[in-house]
């Protein structure tokens, strides 16, 4: 689960790391009266969870009240990189000398948390890491023992950080794996990290990724999950607990087990056809969840026809099939065509329970994959 | 011959008590796995199925002589059983429980590495030798005994390259799911080198996906050291930058190129490995090296 930059400069400011002062709003004037508030030139910032918001232009400074009701009319509402707009974060510009990257992430190579410092922040760090590698100092973390100071100062001293904000710097840096420990994240970074003319060090941008196997004891980011989800239909698989990704073409995919479901997408595509959707229901699912699963694609207006991939090893077909023909007996006229390929446990037993008057069935994966591809296509014409 | 676990293999059972664990276990006897015992905190003198349950995992070990562990424990007391089987110790333990946080693997991944014992998953479906013993839930009956080792990522995927296998008449030495998690015990490099010390494995098939540079690694180990020939499959060629697909691992990294199916199949490619568009396609492959 990614927070948004407004929940994750929340989780900082009250683990004690310093950020300028921010109001949200989600109407115009209520961005004008929080600029107001908080004191001009403030940077108006689209919250959405997309790399690059500057650049697609979510986010804009402004000297007084006129440019600030202008920036918000033109941010709230807009499409930013396909995601709508409804919030924007009003925060006091800081007026900087200086912009450094500190982070926190996996090293799943090593299995070990590495903490990352670069005096070239401000930019896109990827692109820095790919040509010049060297320019991001990396501190490997042990796990069980947590970070000890001389590791961030280590970090820190050795990244090439200014003298004056050295101390402070690395206090931060610790103080964020303290958070990433603490929070079950996986991914913090704080980029820029601003200094300014009087050696203050500010966190003008945050980005937390939190694990979604830990939430069971992170109540308070639980809580955010549903905020930090991107449209309703991913609030409504959070809700349903089911792995789900939209996309953008017009197939509809479920299936049992993410290489399962992951295979069905590429295969899709192989066949000429377009992904609507990644959804997993996961092991051993009753006939309850494909239910839902069945009513989560079908509510996505871009999906055509629906293909169910089951390959049962937990998951059993006889449990599938009355899952399926549940879910579709609710329908007077079933809104989009959907094939259905059950192998594995209880597959035979599955199939004779299916309702094949309102399901197409066939036996092979590539089968069902090229018969949902050709009725995607045939919705279109 | 066979790779992790065969006829001798001395079974324990981490959360037999549960449902998943009583109906796997009942699975695994089925199939011919000698289950020796159970461990169960606060079980401790039950039986399932006239299979004696233990309180710790170093009493199960020492008093019915167990090897290794299949670990059915839910996610949030996972990690202080995969502890707990590290430090009994045992020589194998197979880690099914999916959802283990990354915080909590980072931590068993460091003991894990001042023992011996040999982790396989988590979140994965288990290891199978064909007609003589498996572990976890793969569901025993797709598989056939033979001559193609089986390493793999993903459960259904297995499954699936699994079947496609035994309709074709080619059968399995030993099938490894090692998990789809950012953090895992065995890895391809692993899994890999333990089929090509197989004189029985003629051939391996290796299933991968997006995420981590696991398959980059694999392949340079296959350039480098493996006589026995190879084909891989990569799940997740249409996955965008930034998504978790299902499995914690499978997510494509913002830049850099790494972590995406084409970084894979290029360096499995460069490698000698030809990589099928399809499962079937994977069978292709494995019968031409046969």
């Amino acid at each position: 689960m990614k927070l948004h930059e407004y929940q994750a400069k929340g989780v900082f400011a009250d683990a004690g790391v310093p950020v300028p002062d921010s109001q949200l709003a989600s109407t115009v004037d209520e961005a004008v009266a929080a600029a107001d508030e908080i004191g001009y030139p403030v940077a108006i910032k689209a919250q959405v969870q997309v790399g690059g918001r500057g650049k697609a232009g979510g986010i804009e400074l402004v000297e007084d009240a006129d440019e600030a009701r202008e920036a918000a009319e033109k941010i709230i509402g807009m499409d930013l990189k396909g995601l709508h707009v409804d919030r924007v974060l009003v925060e006091a510009a800081v007026d900087f000398v200086n912009e450094l990257y500190v982070g926190v992430t996996m090293d799943r190579n090593e299995g070990e948390p590495v903490a990352m410092v670069s005096t070239r922040g401000g930019v896109n760090i990827e692109e820095v890491a790919a040509e010049d590698p060297e320019a991001i100092t990396r501190e490997h973390v042990d796990p069980v023992f947590g970070m000890q100071s001389y590791e961030a100062r280590k970090a820190v001293y050795e990244a090439g950080v200014d003298r004056e904000v050295a101390g402070d710097v690395a206090s931060i840096l610790r103080t964020l794996f303290q958070l990433w420990d603490d929070k079950d994240a996986t991914e913090i970074e704080v980029n820029p990290l601003m200094i300014t003319s009087d050696d203050e060090v500010v966190a003008a941008d945050a980005v937390m990724n939190i694990d979604e196997d830990a939430l069971f004891r992170q109540p308070d980011l639980a809580k955010m999950e549903e905020e930090a989800a991107e449209d309703d239909l991913e609030a409504k698989a959070n809700e349903y607990g089911f792995d789900y990704v939209r996309l953008s073409g017009n197939t509809g995919i479920i299936g049992n087990g993410a290489g399962l479901v992951m295979t069905t997408l590429d295969l899709v595509d192989h066949y000429g056809g377009a992904p609507a959707n990644f959804l997993d229901i996961g092991g051993g699912a009753k006939a309850e969840r494909v239910t839902n699963a069945l009513d989560m694609v079908f509510s996505d207006e871009n999906v055509d026809s629906v293909v169910f991939n089951i390959f049962g090893g937990i998951t059993r077909g006889d449990e599938v099939a009355k899952g399926i023909n549940e879910a579709l007996e609710q329908f007077d006229e079933i809104p989009k065509p959907v094939v259905v390929r059950l192998a594995g446990t209880n597959a035979e037993e599955g199939m004779e329970i299916l309702n094949t008057d309102l399901v197409t069935v066939e036996k092979t994966l590539e089968d069902a994959v090229q018969r949902a591809v050709q009725y995607a296509e045939e919705e279109q014409q | 011959m066979s790779i992790l676990v065969d006829n001798d293999s001395r079974v324990l059972v981490q959360g037999i008590t549960g449902g998943e664990g009583k109906f796997h276990t009942r699975q695994m006897v089925e199939y011919g796995t000698n289950v020796v015992a159970g461990a169960v905190p606060g079980k401790g003198g039950q039986e399932v199925d006239g299979i004696p349950v233990y309180d710790t995992v170093s009493g199960a070990a020492r008093e019915e002589d167990a090897d290794t562990s299949v670990v059915f424990v839910p996610p949030a007391f996972a990690a202080d059983a995969l502890l707990e089987a590290l430090d009994a110790p045992l020589d194998l333990v197979v880690a099914i429980t999916e959802g283990i946080p990354q915080q909590d693997m980072a931590k068993v991944y460091k003991k894990l590495g001042e023992t011996d014992t040999t982790l396989v998953g988590p979140n994965c479906p288990g290891v199978i030798t064909p007609g003589e013993a498996k572990l976890g839930i793969l569901p025993g009956n797709i598989f056939s005994d033979g001559e193609v080792g089986l390493v793999s990522r993903s459960g259904t995927l297995t499954y699936q390259v699994v079947d496609n296998l035994t309709q074709r008449g080619i059968g399995q030495t030993t099938a490894v799911g090692i998990g789809g998690d950012p953090i895992i015990g065995t890895d391809f490099v692993d899994a890999l080198e333990m089929f090509e010390n197989d004189p029985e494995t003629k051939a391996v098939a290796m299933c991968g996906e997006i995420g981590g540079e696991d398959e980059e690694e694999a392949a340079r180990f296959i350039g480098e050291y493996m006589d026995t020939p190879v084909a891989g499959f990569i799940a997740g060629r249409t996955a965008p930058p930034g998504k978790r697909m299902g499995h914690a691992g499978a997510i494509v990294s913002g830049g850099g190129g790494t972590g995406t199916a084409q970084s894979k199949i290029d360096a499995l490619n460069d490698a000698g490995v030809p990589v099928g568009d399809t499962p079937d396609e994977v069978v292709d492959h494995i019968e031409d090296f046969l």
